[in-house]
């Protein structure tokens, strides 16, 4: 798949801080504050680990989004690995599949106004998370 | 992959993360630093995030894990300097860095470091 110019490729260990490079020009961009900036960036930092560490590498894409006066920035990280099968309990602080600290989605989920996921076990994984500034 | 430096001043090891932190040179400097604690005899470690823009869960647990071996190879650590930013969004990320001990800024991680090492020499058991 092609990415879109409004898209960073999740391939590689270095692409995690390439997406959080461009989440941090987004966030300045739509003059979100410092903390904010903050907690979207930390937040994609854990999502894309999770895109290239458990679905075996996938992108990030970005849309700057509109509600009333209010803008926002929308970021979903899809990838096509074995998908999640029991979301309830991936979403529970502590429970990880892997090595890690088991605070990338629910850590994640805390630090931004919208929190979607949707997963298919053998098709992929898709979060999107939204803050308005 | 740019390694962090380790500078060492008398038995104390500074270390000064100046770089958006990739994982892989997270991981090892926790292992130059266990290695340079052994090959070094230093007492304290002082790590100086104040240019780190984000913590996440991954660089979290790295500190924690730095702090955690430095103790069992007998040497203090203080992490320094952490922007306000970052610690209101490590916490609500959930992340509390247990083990960890922390300072506002070098001098006072410095003097922390100087006063565990005043306590190791009145405490032979400690």
């Amino acid at each position: 798949m092609t990415p879109t110019p409004d898209a960073v490729e999740l391939r590689v260990e270095t692409d995690i801080v390439i997406c959080r490079q461009a989440v941090r020009r987004l966030t300045q961009t739509l003059n979100f504050s410092l903390v904010d900036q903050t907690r979207m960036i930390t937040a994609a930092s854990e999502l894309a680990r999770n895109t290239l560490v458990y679905g075996g590498g996938g992108e990030m894409r970005w849309t700057v989004v509109q509600r009333d006066t209010r803008a926002g920035l929308r970021l979903d990280f899809e990838d096509h690995g074995e998908g999640i099968p029991d979301l309830g309990l991936a979403l529970t602080d502590g429970w990880t599949s892997g090595g890690g600290m088991g605070l990338g989605l629910s850590g994640s989920k805390r630090l931004v106004h919208d929190f979607v996921i949707r997963s298919v076990v053998g098709e992929g994984t898709c979060v999107t998370i939204t803050r308005w500034a | 992959m740019t390694r962090i430096p380790i500078l060492q001043m008398g038995d104390c090891l500074l270390v000064t993360i100046q770089v958006d932190l990739q994982d892989r040179a997270a991981v090892s400097l926790q292992e130059d630093l266990a290695n340079k604690i052994e090959s070094s005899g230093a007492r304290s470690v002082l790590i100086d995030i104040s240019a780190l823009e984000i913590v996440d869960s991954f660089i979290g647990r790295m500190l924690a894990g730095i702090s955690g071996v430095a103790r069992v190879l007998d040497a203090a650590t203080v992490v320094v300097g952490m922007q306000p930013a970052v610690a209101i969004t490590l916490v609500e990320l959930g992340l509390s860095l247990n083990g960890v001990r922390t300072a506002l800024n070098v001098e006072r991680g410095m003097r922390l470091l100087r006063v565990a090492a005043e306590e190791r020499v009145h405490d032979p058991d400690a």
